[in-house]
């Protein structure tokens, strides 16, 4: 177990490390950021000065030094637009991206399962084939598109719930569905699967021997091991769900860090964007660690292969 | 029934066409998305000669022009127009051309490189393998549409126009993503194609490691990659227009189906067909891929039932 966890550690901070690096060096190609501090009138004193109090001076193993020791600090400079520390613009947005990731990830739970358990009773069936329906669609259309859809029939035509932003308790609907809506089509797909398989064993056989109701075999007997495959996906996808954000958020104008991601994009603000994708790789890279060492305490096949 | 052999002497050999006939070979060919790709494939390459009209070019007497079967609509336009008077139809047929050629390098690029550094990583093994292995888990734990927003806005812009400019950026950024797929799964099928006997006698027969790989062990594995090809292209197509609608794709004015979407957000109350029709486009050439690919794998290859669309 202990090897298993330093491993799996190891490989999430070299991977995050990576990516930090990354950044870093992308901001360096991307072009000298003291061409969009000052004006082109500046004199060469006045630039060097800049250059000096940015740190531009320096070399580039020491700027990276400095921007390590500042990122895991939480400091990423200042938004080039919005004029506030990136630091401070990114707490501010992550409670909302954290609510939606987790109400899409219910959402995609328990709607995914029961589906998926339905339409596993009976193959070819009526409900078999609206499962399946759901399934390919859902793991073939863009997320953003279903996004519009949903705002275009939901909010513009029946005029149910706001079109965006987060002003009432309704509006997290739209932006959870979307998110969601992948999800629900792998759960359901993988749910239905695994019961079929446990439908098929010796303990199931024997239930049904004794004469226990048909009912109490499904939702108790075999539900509870058919769970294993779906909810070992819904965590490895948790950290999806947190990332998968930007997309839900851009379309519904939620108040997250996704749309803050894209804000940047849109206004090629590097430091913010640069602030905002460390956030969510590191989000991403713990939420993965995390249900990785849950499962490897939980099921012991995984620690020991 | 046909199948079975004492029937078939009974039935007189005539090729009489009956309707459970035709739904049996509908239902063993996956003719509907094969239709459907045909038909994007044909749009992409020849784009250029059928698109009607030309997809930069707008006319602005001729805005927001809805659909040919609704009220308003014109034989000109048959999908409508957009908010700047470009026919519709034309957009999305190039549009098609650009999500092609976007998956078709991509994969080209990553196939190729993550089924040699496979081929190595399974026959070598030892530090070799563990290295690419290594780099493999590295590059899934990345999540990739972050990374690749981050690139297209630092060196988008400056990227050589002689390596594609933005798209040839993207285009690599993704190739440099997608390869591992590719190498963890030829890594496994080496491991076993190299246990076999006929892969012994080559070696004993004096054939060099080259030969060997490319020759005795590829064609092996020739089946588990056009099936995880099949698989990845409507992913790729996927990932790509998800950049473009974020606007980190393909740049303006090219049409590209992500971007298309995201201009039409704005006019949903007025003209809700400008963002539906090219998510359309996206949503049946994905799920084509994805049926056909499903049906490629248990074709030729039932082993891969766990190789699923992602």
């Amino acid at each position: 177990m202990q090897r298993f966890l330093a491993r799996r550690l190891l490989l999430t901070i070299v991977t995050l490390w990576l990516v930090s690096i990354l950044i870093f060096f992308m901001a360096r190609i991307s072009g000298d950021p003291t061409t969009l501090l000052i004006d082109d009138y500046a004199s060469a004193s006045t630039l060097e000065d800049l250059r000096a109090s940015l740190g531009l001076d320096k070399s580039y193993p020491e700027q990276y030094w400095i921007f390590l020791k500042n990122a895991v600090r939480g400091d990423f400079g200042i938004s080039i637009v919005q004029k506030q520390p990136v630091g401070d613009l990114i707490m501010q947005r992550l409670p909302a991206t954290l609510y939606l990731g987790l109400v899409a990830f219910f959402f995609s739970l328990v709607v995914g399962i029961p589906l998926g358990v339905l339409s596993s009773l009976k193959r070819g069936s009526l409900m078999d084939q609206v499962g399946k329906a759901i399934a390919l669609v859902g793991q073939s259309a863009p997320p953003f598109w279903i996004g519009i859809m949903l705002m275009f029939f939901f909010a513009v035509r029946l005029g149910w719930v706001a079109p965006s932003g987060r002003e009432e308790t309704s509006s997290i609907i739209l932006p959870a569905i979307t998110l969601g809506w992948f999800n629900v089509a792998a759960n359901l797909r993988l749910m239905r699967s695994a019961m079929l398989d446990v439908m098929d064993t010796e303990y199931i056989k024997l239930a049904r021997a004794k004469g226990v109701a048909h009912n109490i075999i499904i939702w108790k007997h075999a539900l509870r091991n058919a769970l294993i495959p779906p909810l070992t996906f819904a965590g490895i996808t948790l950290g999806g769900l947190i990332t998968g954000s930007l997309v839900a958020e851009t379309v519904f104008a939620w108040p997250g860090l996704g749309q803050l991601a894209f804000l940047a994009v849109r206004d090629s603000d590097y430091p913010l964007l640069q602030g905002v994708v460390i956030t969510f790789a590191a989000a991403y890279l713990a939420t993965a660690f995390l249900v990785d060492v849950f499962y490897a305490y939980v099921d012991p096949r995984i620690r020991f292969s | 029934m046909a199948e079975n052999p004492a029937q078939a002497v009974l039935v007189p050999p005539a090729d009489r066409v009956s309707l459970p006939k035709i739904w049996r070979t509908v239902k063993r060919w996956p003719l509907i998305p094969l239709f459907l790709l045909l038909l994007v494939v044909f749009a992409g390459v020849m784009a250029p000669w059928i698109a009607p009209e030309d997809p930069r070019k707008g006319n602005l007497r001729a805005r927001m022009v809805p659909p040919v079967w609704l009220e308003g609509g014109s034989t000109d336009h048959l999908l409508g127009t957009d908010h700047l008077g470009r026919d519709i139809l034309s957009r999305i047929v190039h549009g098609a051309r650009i999500s092609l050629i976007v998956a078709a390098v991509t994969l080209g690029l990553g196939g190729t490189t993550g089924t040699v550094l496979g081929l190595l990583a399974g026959w070598y093994g030892k530090w070799i393998d563990e290295i690419i292995m290594r780099i493999v888990d590295i590059a899934l734990a990345i999540p990739l549409v972050l990374v690749a927003l981050v690139m297209v806005v630092a060196v988008g812009q400056s990227f050589p126009s002689e390596l594609g400019g933005q798209t040839g950026l993207i285009i690599l950024v993704l190739a440099s993503f997608f390869w591992v797929r590719f190498a963890r799964l030829v890594r496994g099928e080496v491991l076993q194609l190299k246990t076999l006997d006929y892969v012994a006698l080559a070696k004993v027969a004096g054939a060099s490691i080259p030969r060997i790989l490319f020759v005795h062990i590829f064609p092996g594995v020739i089946n588990t990659l056009i099936v995880l090809a099949t698989l990845q292209v409507g992913f790729v197509i996927l990932v790509e227009s998800t950049l473009s609608f974020l606007g980190a794709g393909v740049p303006p004015p090219t049409p590209a189906w992500g971007s298309m979407v995201a201009e039409g957000r704005d006019f949903l109350a007025g003209a809700w067909w400008i963002s539906t029709m090219p998510g359309l486009a996206i949503l049946l050439t994905v799920m084509s891929l994805n049926l056909f690919g499903d049906w490629l794998r248990d074709t030729l290859d039932p082993r891969l039932r766990q190789l699923a669309t992602n």
